[in-house]
């Protein structure tokens, strides 16, 4: 595709490589931005008295929010996006070689790169971060729900971790499997030797980065009081650390549009000879779904967040009744964006689980076809499903049949899923590895996320559901019981790949088992606390409840636990113990794991040629009576 | 193939089994005992409706785990150093196409159910300002209206049919048709009456219309169901249902003694825009 430049520059080493762009002169130059942004024009566009709302307050929207602006501008410019540009501008030939290399070992991943498996690694450990600053959140809130009176934080404080909570997981998880997984795989399964657009695909990492970090700034501006969901107009009432809220979401929508537009392009466009859409592995059929859902919900979101930026800084009234604006326009806004991302979250969970079983099972996947609709039809069905959060609202009362029918609708394809799930693994060889154990629990989780969702999905129902902490219940068995279950499943099954290295089974037999029973032990009494009447995001509550309460906080903290168990087994097998992997472990046919261990920089050394389906398990059927099994091991 | 015949057989009698033993024990036990309980005749409504759920989702939830429990038995590599492949079975026509006639069925079975309980009697939920789920009057009595008003951090109650005065307690007639209108003065709120299986949001400038037909007297709880900023878990409170001759002299007091204040009050409407919103909540 893209010509390479017979000689790349001469490299730096050492000490200098600090000299070039890198993350450090990102940082710096992202300070001196903020400082342009905020001191430089936005105090004095303060003084100038345009900022009449602010200075009510006495909080500067506007000189915050250019400092954001600007500090993003410098934090990218100095990890050297400008200079491509630039470069073109000055009439040098296009190349990638300055941002693809091995010779800089682990310097590269504190730069621009384009190499996938670079900027997948970049995924795994920035995701991977700002997970466990999610979870520690978790367990903030969970602590402060140990007493329905006494407070470890106050209501402020408490409310400001339920929404960072709630931000980083449903803003950062989105691409929790796709970052990792989709960068690294989607190319190596498809026969490419890149995305079609590298740059972009560095770009929508690098800004998913400057947005959490946005996001973790609302502590010194006062938090916000939102939750994630940034209702207005609370939001427009709230202090300046909902401008934060406001920042970091339309740079997770930006990142999330990006990625979703480069993953489309890079499946339909460079697929190798032979790879045709009846062969392409279900995994990349999951993240084409998803990237079709990021690509046109997340600009709903960022279109509403820069209205309610508008309203907060110069005075507009998007969303401010008795000046002309809707209360409900937000919230329409925010679930056309909302609902789809909740699938943006599922999706590819159902891909890794269905990747899997294949391999585990030692059986074709079955249903394939089925499987692809399933996943195409959750896709479609869920741009028509948003106003099921807003059943009790008032808006649009009398179409709320049909968005029942269509919740209820979602099922079907959901149940192909499963169906095929159940298939797969009939009369199959299925072996208990790790991963497989996550891929059972997730079928196990997932139901009761969608059992639960029939009752959310029922108006009559969710007149007492909603709002409650029976939702709150219902979603995190879908989402950490669906997309972090498959992720780790994911991270089991190919870190010795990616890493070379082999994680422990023991300890991670041990990891599944404890987050498991926890994870069950602390959000099944949640749908009874629902039930109960316990509302969500309430700093207090009945005393009566103390007692299923303390019970969940228990379970959270060995939940927590569990994570501690899986950072102790990535540190025992990556820097202790470092069990080099073999080649295939799993005994897998999948393509990416026919390549030597570690990839090497372009992947394939020449193009593949694909020419059988995805999942060349199993023995064809013999004639009855006879028992005769082939035994395949260790093929690569 | 007879392997597969018998695996097929003996999975389906393991899930007709325990469907039939676990679906009554559902219905029977867990069913009186789900939310919201008997307080109105919305709420019964609600609990009937959330009991054909339970009913229905108790045998598809029993044949994902059934299922996954035979898998587990039944098609474990006994031997897991051994790598040995399954039978290569790429799906069935018959299967996929009755799974799909069954899941469908299902699904508008239970859409059907829940939209004619909806239009029956507007289950209790808010229905905006325009209502077309309205329940019928106990026979011999009117509606009862009463405004819900919703502000940062407390819920006032107006009565217009009894000279517009505003309350800051709740006392509701037994056996009478009750019409919330809830609105907002600030942000969105969701107005839960959990015992009478009421829940409409409060939002600005808008009428969210829900109704209820109370029962007999019982203490409600009232709480916040929408986040609406830093003491939304503190906005809570009770109601009761008295008896009809109760509540007259209840509201009776409460004209007197409010008197002074409904003077000032603005006249009755259907929302309300007070200036400016305020800020740093």
């Amino acid at each position: 595709m893209t010509a390479i430049a017979a000689s790349p520059p001469a490299r730096r080493t050492g000490w200098r490589q600090l000299m070039g762009f890198n993350l450090l002169t990102g940082i710096i130059l992202g300070v001196v931005g903020w400082f342009i942004g905020y001191s430089a024009i936005g105090l004095h566009l303060h003084g100038a008295g345009i900022a009449y709302y602010s200075s009510e307050s006495g909080q500067n929207d506007i000189a915050i929010v250019l400092g954001y602006i600007f500090g993003v501008i410098g934090f990218l410019i100095g990890l050297g996006f400008a200079n491509y540009p630039m470069r073109r501008l000055l009439g040098h030939p296009p190349s990638l070689a300055a941002h693809e290399s091995e010779e800089e070992g682990l310097f590269r991943y504190f730069t621009l790169s384009t190499d996938h498996k670079v900027v997948a690694k970049q995924y795994m450990i920035g995701i991977g971060v700002f997970f466990f600053v999610g979870g520690l959140n978790a367990m903030l809130i969970r602590t402060e729900l140990l007493q329905p009176n006494t407070h470890v934080f106050g209501a402020n404080q408490y409310l400001t971790l339920v929404g960072m909570h709630g931000s980083m997981m449903m803003g950062i998880m989105t691409s929790g499997i796709l970052g990792p997984f989709a960068n690294w795989l989607v190319p190596l399964m498809i026969g490419s030797r890149r995305f079609a657009f590298p740059r972009i695909e560095a770009f929508t990492f690098w800004l998913l980065m400057a947005g959490s970090v946005i996001l973790i700034t609302t502590i010194f501006f006062g938090g916000f009081q939102t939750g994630w969901t940034g209702y207005q107009p609370l939001g427009a009432q709230g202090t300046a650390g909902y401008d934060a809220y406001i920042g970091f979401f339309a740079l997770v929508g930006l990142s999330m549009t990006l990625f979703g537009f480069n993953l489309i392009a890079t499946i339909v466009v460079m697929r190798a000879p032979g790879m045709t859409w009846s062969r392409l592995p279900i995994f990349v059929w999951a993240t084409l779904s998803t990237a079709a859902l990021m690509m046109l919900a997340a600009p709903m979101l960022i279109a509403a967040l820069f209205m309610a930026g508008m309203d907060r800084t110069v005075q507009t009234a998007f969303f401010i009744p008795g000046q002309g604006g809707s209360a409900y326009l937000f919230q329409n806004l925010f679930w056309v964006f909302g609902h789809p991302e909740v699938y943006v979250l599922a999706l590819p969970g159902f891909g890794i689980v269905l990747e899997l079983l294949p391999v585990f099972a030692r059986k074709p996947l079955w249903g394939y076809r089925l499987a692809v609709s399933g996943m195409l039809g959750v896709a479609f069905l869920s741009f028509f499903v948003w106003q099921h959060h807003l059943f009790v609202s008032g808006i649009n009362a009398d179409l709320r049949p049909f968005f029942m029918l269509s919740t209820e609708l979602i099922s079907l394809p959901t149940g192909f899923i499963f169906l095929c799930f159940m298939g797969t693994l009939w009369r199959g060889r299925i072996r208990f590895t790790v991963p497989m154990l996550f891929c059972m629990a997730w079928a196990f989780n997932f139901l009761w996320g969608g059992i639960s969702g029939v009752f959310n999905s029922d108006v009559p129902s969710d007149t007492t559901t909603h709002g409650s902490f029976f939702v709150m219940a219902h979603f995190h068995y879908t989402i950490m019981g669906g997309l972090v279950f498959a992720f780790f499943a994911g991270i089991y099954y190919w870190v010795p790949k990616m890493y070379g290295v082999k994680l422990n089974e023991t300890l991670g037999k041990v990891h599944f088992w404890i987050m498991f029973i926890a994870f069950n032990s602390t959000f099944a009494p949640l749908f009874g606390l629902g039930f109960l009447g316990m509302p969500r995001r309430v700093v207090t509550y009945n005393p009566s409840w103390q007692g299923l309460n303390d019970w969940v906080s228990a379970s959270a903290y060995v939940l927590g636990l569990s994570m501690l168990v899986f950072l102790f087994n990535v540190c025992w097998s990556m820097l202790v113990k470092r069990e080099v992997a073999e080649v295939n472990p799993w005994h897998s046919k999948s393509a990416e794991w026919q390549l030597p261990t570690p990839v090497p920089l372009h992947d394939f050394d020449r193009t593949p040629i694909f020419d059988e389906d995805p999942y060349p398990y199993g023995v064809e059927p013999v004639p009855a009576g006879s028992a005769t099994v082939a035994p395949v091991g260790g093929s690569t | 193939m007879t392997d597969e015949r018998h695996h097929f057989r003996n999975f389906a009698v393991l899930w007709i089994v325990a469907s039939v033993i676990v679906t009554p024990i559902m219905i029977f036990l867990i069913g009186p005992g789900l939310p919201p309980g008997n307080g109105s005749v919305e709420a019964s409504g609600q609990v009937t409706d959330n009991t054909v759920l339970v009913a229905m989702a108790t045998p598809v939830a029993l044949l994902v785990l059934c299922y996954l429990g035979y898998a587990i038995v039944f098609f474990r590599e006994r031997n897991p150093e051994t790598v040995l492949d399954g039978p290569a079975i790429r799906g069935d026509a018959s299967i996929q196409f009755w799974w799909l006639v069954v899941t469908t069925t299902l699904v508008l079975v239970l859409a059907g159910y829940g939209s004619a309980r909806l239009l029956a009697d507007g289950s209790g939920g808010g229905q905006g300002p325009n209502p077309i789920a309205i329940p019928k009057a106990p026979h011999g009595t009117t509606v009862l209206p009463v405004q819900v008003i919703a502000q940062q951090w407390q819920f006032t109650y107006r009565w217009p049919t009894y000279g517009g005065v505003e309350t800051r307690a709740i006392e509701l007639p037994a056996n009478t048709l009750i019409r919330f209108n809830v609105t907002s003065l600030d942000v969105i709120h969701s107005f839960w009456a959990y015992e009478l299986g009421v829940k409409a949001d409060a939002n600005p400038g808008v009428n969210n219309v829900a109704f209820v037909t109370t029962k007999g007297p019982l203490t409600f709880h009232v709480r916040c169901a929408e986040l609406c900023g830093v003491w939304h878990g503190y906005m809570f409170g009770t109601g009761t249902v008295v008896p009809r001759a109760q509540f007259a002299a209840w509201i009776t007091q409460q004209r007197a003694q409010y008197a002074p204040a409904t003077k000032n009050l603005p006249p009755y409407s259907r929302s309300y825009f007070p200036q400016p919103l305020r800020r740093g909540g």
